[in-house]
């Protein structure tokens, strides 16, 4: 079971460091990253475990919403199984 | 192995393109309800439905966090009422429509659908008793919806039931004439009525239903429209195929959601309806697609073709993307809740005799069209009369849910709020239709009913 993180935004300080950070707090295990940044604009591609999850999906979900919103940026924490199931057969 | 142009793929079509979950909807039967004492009736239709749904809103949250979709409605639908009416003699089936009001605030639903009967061939014990109850029921609660199927492809036509319905149009919106004529908004009759639609307020949990199951309604016209407007050299061959493709991922998505949703209640998966609903939000309309493939304005010549185009793509992308299709499944035409509908009545281009051509080639019929106010009942009734022909000679289901405009005329514009949006006046015919409506009676059912 994976989680992606997807986080787009205006580039600052410390984002890949903060959005890991509550990853690890409820023992979501970062296996992925792919981030760009186009002038000032950040783009990142987080792909976690969360077989290990400690807590609910949900709990994970808003701690990312808080951060999204302290920052400025637009964080989606989505199942994996929405984007198998739309883009595979 | 995820590709990162499909996860941002995803991501804009729920965030911009308004994808969305339309609804779940618990389907529960109601039949081991039934008893002549109908406070006892009553009793154990509250008793049943909040325990079945008792998680139905919660578990809808859950799914809409963990997959980072929106799930606009969560609702139920139950056994048409006139079924546990006809036990309970002498008595109004209005009580079952408050102790049905009273389950939708307790389970904290949108809609529950069901204040129904079936009366395509005729009226059995309950049924008039209900069908004339209807008025009251939707004056009094503000979250049921009501049905009735008065036809069919196998039986023909009840005219008796056509005229009735008549009546109880003009007089529901009579009775609601002070909250913008609310009532048949809430209404609406059928022919061919699926026993398995998720979308309200057409929907009721049919007699041949497990006792309860999960239907799942998803929508997405913004994302079929942003899709083809990349492509306005396209031929009309690859117009089909790219709205194939996307119905099918949005019909992936509502097979995901409802196996899911099945699974946390511990509740049978039913059907995924596979349908383009309009909301009146910019961006969600199904007027817009048909603009995008080429029209100046819906309801131009040229509508009812790209329309039956759109039906059919949107089904043979999505059948295959869902282990069982049903409800309505097709292109959903609501004037007041379509922005580009909407505009397209407001200046003319859109009446009423093309929505009833565009109603041969969609999944539905006239649906939220507000007339003037002074309306006949007898004009109400051949209004679904010819609808119901529609429906009878062509195999497929039709429904008239029209709003008759208390103290407004053509030209004015009938404000419902919320997703059900505002509808301008439409113009009618006004020559008599009195005396066909008059004659009662049942027109026979087509030739092509005869199949065995």
């Amino acid at each position: 079971m994976k989680a992606v993180i997807t986080v787009i935004g205006k580039d600052n300080v410390g984002i890949l460091s903060k959005v890991s950070g509550i990853c690890a707090e409820c023992h979501a295990n970062v296996i992925e990253v792919t981030q760009s940044v186009l002038q000032d604009m950040f783009a990142m591609i987080m792909l976690a475990d969360i077989s290990q999850l400690e807590g609910d999906f949900s709990a994970l979900v808003d701690k990312m919403n808080v951060l999204g919103e302290s920052l400025g940026l637009s964080i989606h924490t989505m199942h994996e199984d929405i984007f198998n199931s739309m883009h595979k057969i | 192995m995820l590709n990162k142009y499909d996860i941002l793929e995803t991501i804009r079509m729920i965030q911009d393109e308004c994808l969305d979950i339309r609804t779940i909807t618990m389907g529960i039967s109601l039949l081991d309800c039934i008893d002549p004492d109908i406070d006892k009736a009553c009793a154990k239709v509250y008793e049943k439905i909040t325990s079945k749904a008792e998680k139905l809103v919660e578990t809808g949250q859950k799914i809409e966090k963990e997959y980072g979709i929106p799930i606009i409605n969560k609702r139920i639908a139950v056994t048409p009422v006139a079924m546990l009416a006809s036990a309970c003699k002498g008595e109004s089936p209005v009580k079952f429509a408050l102790a049905l009001q009273k389950c939708a605030d307790t389970c904290g639903v949108n809609f529950i659908g069901g204040y129904s009967a079936l009366v395509q061939k005729g009226f059995s014990a309950g049924d008039i008793e209900l069908i004339k109850s209807i008025p009251e029921a939707l004056a009094v609660t503000d979250n049921i919806c009501s049905s009735v199927n008065i036809g069919s492809t196998r039986t023909g036509i009840n005219m008796d039931a056509v005229k009735l319905m008549g009546e109880i149009v003009k007089e529901s919106a009579l009775k609601t004439a002070d909250k913008n004529c609310i009532g048949p908004a809430k209404l609406v009759v059928f022919c061919n009525a699926p026993e398995d639609n998720p979308f309200m307020a057409g929907a009721f949990h049919g007699v041949g239903e497990p006792d309860c199951v999960i239907n799942v309604g998803v929508s997405g016209p913004g994302v079929v429209r942003s899709a083809l407007v990349k492509y306005p050299d396209a031929s009309i061959d690859e117009i089909a195929n790219i709205i194939k493709k996307t119905a099918f991922k949005i019909t992936r998505m509502g097979q995901l959601v409802g196996s899911r949703a099945s699974e946390m209640l511990g509740v049978p998966f039913g059907i995924v309806d596979l349908s383009l609903a309009p909301t009146p939000a910019v961006g969600d309309s199904v007027a817009h697609i048909l603009e995008a493939i080429g029209l100046e304005c819906c309801g131009t010549h040229g509508t009812t073709a790209a329309l039956a185009l759109l039906n059919d793509a949107v089904k043979k992308g999505g059948v295959m993307a869902s282990s069982h299709i049903g409800g309505l499944s097709g292109a959903f035409i609501p004037v007041s809740e379509d922005a580009g509908m909407i505009d397209a009545a407001i200046n003319g281009t859109l009446k009423l005799e093309k929505l009833e051509a565009m109603t041969a080639v969609c999944s539905v019929g006239l649906d939220m069209i507000a007339v003037p106010g002074d309306i006949t009942p007898s004009t109400i009734s051949a209004i679904i009369a010819d609808e119901a022909a529609i429906g009878m000679v062509n195999n497929k289901t039709t429904a008239v849910r029209i709003i008759p405009a208390i103290g407004k005329k053509e030209g004015d514009i009938l404000e419902f709020g919320g997703l059900l949006g505002s509808g301008p006046v439409m113009p009618i015919n006004n020559k008599s239709s009195e005396q066909f409506i008059r004659r009662g009676g049942r027109i026979p059912a087509p030739m092509h009913s005869i199949k065995n």
